[in-house]
């Protein structure tokens, strides 16, 4: 509590001494000694690398996108380095797109309902593999297979599965009486293909860090609300899920950020389609900069601008809540 | 002792820096000179075969054809995928490859960046190549480049199913044959017809020549032939003829479904060929019929082996040396050979017929086949290739009818 209203008036404070310390006391002490000033050379010098490292690896990629989306360019104009500013054209093309509104709801259904499913399923196995049978640890390990490995070999294996002809879905639905279904190559099912196998990718990951949050909580409460005769849905719902509120909370965030990007599952199962029935942003943006033999690298920029806004915003939100859970 | 602690931080921290500094401006320098000044004795090919390593007949050729003109070669190996982006990328650093090879419906879209030099700057001879497949790397009268071969589509079909299905592929001659064909195919309890349908540049390879075929053309998507084209694929699928799964399938496991043995026919292309005789079936080919017969223009694949523009244009001669070298003679022959490829020459195409009958059918239909971005489109066919796929999608998954559809694709064309 102490530390988030302190805050707002602590940060002016720091950067008036910081600004004092580099510039008014070097005059002073460099009569005296060179020390101080030397410190600060050593101190800029050790500084640098991160610096540079930030500047040409993170700054810079995503300066380029923002000018990229900026501008018209045209294969041309990319090649002369004379695409003219255009301001929020791209922009405008992009929400003008008939692709737009699809690719928005999908990417928010894509997004929230992985979510809900892998964080849920997650905890569950979570909370499963905390009571210590025999071969718990290595059924664990077993479940995370997914995440091992590669994801062009998991959606590749995805896509043989959901073949509407040969693949073995539609034969074990086919051996209980169920018809075929078009999983990959019917506009109504692609989505849901493509979010089953992101859940199923996504459910180790939740287990791992939500089992590991599981054991920061002190058995002595579980003790404790036995005795007071809690039965094993009331312990999990007051102690359990309440204590693991700070994991979830990462747990979530990380997820969405990861979810919201992903590309290779839709793009190796669907390419994003038929007829666009599974284009989430994500692929959209590939799309538009590299699917065509004519790259639109303004209008892809634009699309790929937009998803790292949407997970910075997610990114403020998850802070503010932090916040808010520390005053509490 | 704390002055001299206070010394060695900043000598140790400048040469952090130093040796940061050092390693990006090497690497940076061993980037931006591999083509340029820095060793004007070495020239840089870049090229779409992976496939082929160092030790294959393909750099061998390379290297020879460097030592003939009196350099050493530098070759680079990229995804086909890649390469555009990467030239474009290059192109922009100002460090093209001396040489490129391309895939021929990017050459327009390379020359309209001011990438590639013409013809007329860069001295090469296309005179004898064909011109059906010189016009995919041309556009406003100029040529860029010339082709290292050609590849087209085809109807390839499984003897065996045709037999027991009582079909004789004699009387497959146009589209109504053709339907009539699956017909019996499919009463008969086999599989009848898979191709690539998928949403990206081979869905609207394989779907050219029905296109084609009904007399559309690329620049009226939504005309009644056109439609024609399209319902005749959607009515294969709805009767069970085509499998549901041609909509996601690239031409990779297009073949893949006909190598099972249970398809009567399949449309791929040249370079299946090798495949073909090891799928342990009796296979034919004949080409595409036309909707009232005759054989449908396909569109020609293959790659054009390019100069691109260098700001040292003294390199051209010596470019111009290699290209010649690769696209002419017995190394044209040896290298299509290679590639499984139909030679772009009528010179070298008799002399495959003669090594090989079975190429008989594919130099016929590389004869009557069509760039995709010929008739001058250039750099449209692209915008209009991602309007057919989606088309092509939407119809064939059900979310739209075949005219709709094509109406949709024409609309955002404009």
């Amino acid at each position: 509590m102490k530390h988030t209203t302190q805050l707002p008036d602590r940060r002016p404070l720091r950067d008036r001494t910081g600004a004092a310390t580099a510039a008014a006391p070097s005059p002073a002490r460099t009569t005296a000694r060179r020390r101080p000033s030397s410190q600060q050379w050593a101190a800029w010098g050790f500084l640098a690398p991160v610096t540079l490292y930030l500047a040409l690896f993170y700054a810079y990629p995503l300066y380029r996108n923002i000018d990229l989306s900026l501008r018209n360019y045209t294969v041309r104009s990319f090649v002369q380095g004379d695409a003219p500013f255009t301001g929020l054209r791209n922009y405008l093309t992009v929400f003008d797109d008939p692709t737009f509104a699809p690719a928005l709801l999908h990417t928010v259904v894509f997004t929230v309902v992985s979510l809900v499913f892998q964080y849920a399923i997650g905890l569950a196995l979570a909370v499963f593999f905390t009571q210590h049978f025999r071969l718990s640890a290595t059924l664990r390990a077993l479940f995370l297979v997914p995440w091992l490995l590669p994801l062009i070999v998991s959606a590749s294996t995805w896509s043989w599965m959901l073949n509407s002809d040969s693949g073995i879905v539609n034969a074990a639905l086919h051996a209980v009486g169920i018809g075929p279904v078009n999983w990959l190559t019917s506009p109504d099912w692609s989505l849901t293909s493509v979010i089953l196998a992101n859940i199923w990718i996504g459910v180790p990951f939740n287990l791992v860090v939500l089992h590991s949050g599981l054991q920061s909580i002190p058995a002595g409460l579980y003790e404790a609300a036995a005795l007071d005769g809690a039965n094993a849905w009331q312990r999990f719902w007051r102690i359990t899920f309440p204590l693991l509120r700070p994991v979830s909370a990462i747990t979530l965030l990380l997820g969405l950020v990861y979810t919201l990007k992903v590309f290779d599952i839709i793009w190796i199962m669907t390419k994003g389609g038929p007829a666009d029935s599974s284009t989430t942003f994500a692929t959209w943006s590939y799309q538009l900069g590299f699917g065509n033999l004519l790259p639109a690298f303004g209008p892809g920029a634009a699309v790929g601008n937009l998803l790292v806004v949407a997970a910075l915003v997610f990114g403020l939100v998850y802070m503010r809540v932090q916040r808010k859970q520390g005053l509490s | 002792m704390n002055r001299s602690a206070g010394r060695r931080l900043t000598v140790a921290a400048l040469t952090v820096i130093a040796v940061t500094a050092g390693a990006t401006a090497c690497s940076s320098g061993e980037g931006g000179g591999s083509s340029k000044a820095a060793d004007s004795g070495t020239y840089t090919i870049w090229d779409p075969y992976p496939q082929f390593d160092k030790g294959s007949a393909w750099a061998k050729l390379l290297d020879d054809c460097g030592t003939k003109a009196g350099v050493k070669v530098k070759r680079t190996a990229f995804d086909t995928s890649d390469l555009t982006n990467k030239a474009l990328l290059a192109a922009q650093q100002d460090n093209s490859a001396d040489v490129l090879i391309v895939d021929n419906p990017v050459v327009s879209t390379l020359a309209e960046a001011g990438v590639l030099t013409t013809t007329e700057d860069n001295k090469l001879d296309t005179s004898a190549v064909d011109p059906n497949l010189l016009a995919a790397g041309q556009a406003g009268g100029k040529t860029y480049g010339t082709p290292i071969g050609a590849n087209t589509l085809a109807l390839y079909y499984n003897k065996a199913v045709l037999k027991k299905a009582g079909v004789d592929i004699a009387s497959v001659k146009d589209w109504k044959t053709l339907t009539a064909a699956l017909e019996k195919v499919d009463k008969a309890g086999e599989k009848g017809i898979t191709f690539s349908a998928i949403g990206t540049e081979e869905g609207s390879f394989q779907f050219l020549p029905w296109l084609w075929g009904s007399g559309a053309q690329l620049t009226e998507l939504d005309s009644t032939e056109a439609v024609s084209a399209l319902s005749l694929w959607n009515d294969w699928l709805k009767k069970g003829y085509a499998p549901n799964s041609v909509i996601n399938n690239t031409q990779t496991t297009s073949w893949q479904e006909f190598a099972s043995g249970d398809y009567a026919f399949a449309e791929n292309g040249t370079w299946q060929l090798a495949n073909a005789e090891k799928a342990g079936f009796d296979y034919g080919v004949i080409p595409i019929p036309g909707a009232e017969g005759g054989n449908a223009a396909a569109p020609t694949g293959g790659e054009f082996v390019t100069i691109p523009v260098q700001g040292a244009t003294d390199r051209y001669t010596t470019s111009q040396k290699l290209v010649s070298c690769l696209a002419s003679g017995q190394n044209l022959l040896d290298t299509d050979t290679t590639l499984s490829y139909v030679a772009p020459t009528g010179e070298v195409q008799d002399k495959q017929v003669a090594a090989d009958a079975k190429l008989k059918p594919w130099v016929d239909a590389v004869k009557a086949a069509k760039g995709r971005t010929s008739d001058d489109l250039g750099t449209k066919y692209p915008k209009i290739s991602e309007q057919l796929w989606k088309a092509v999608q939407s119809a064939l998954s059900g979310s739209k009818s075949p005219k709709d559809a094509l109406t949709a694709a024409q609309s955002a064309v404009k």
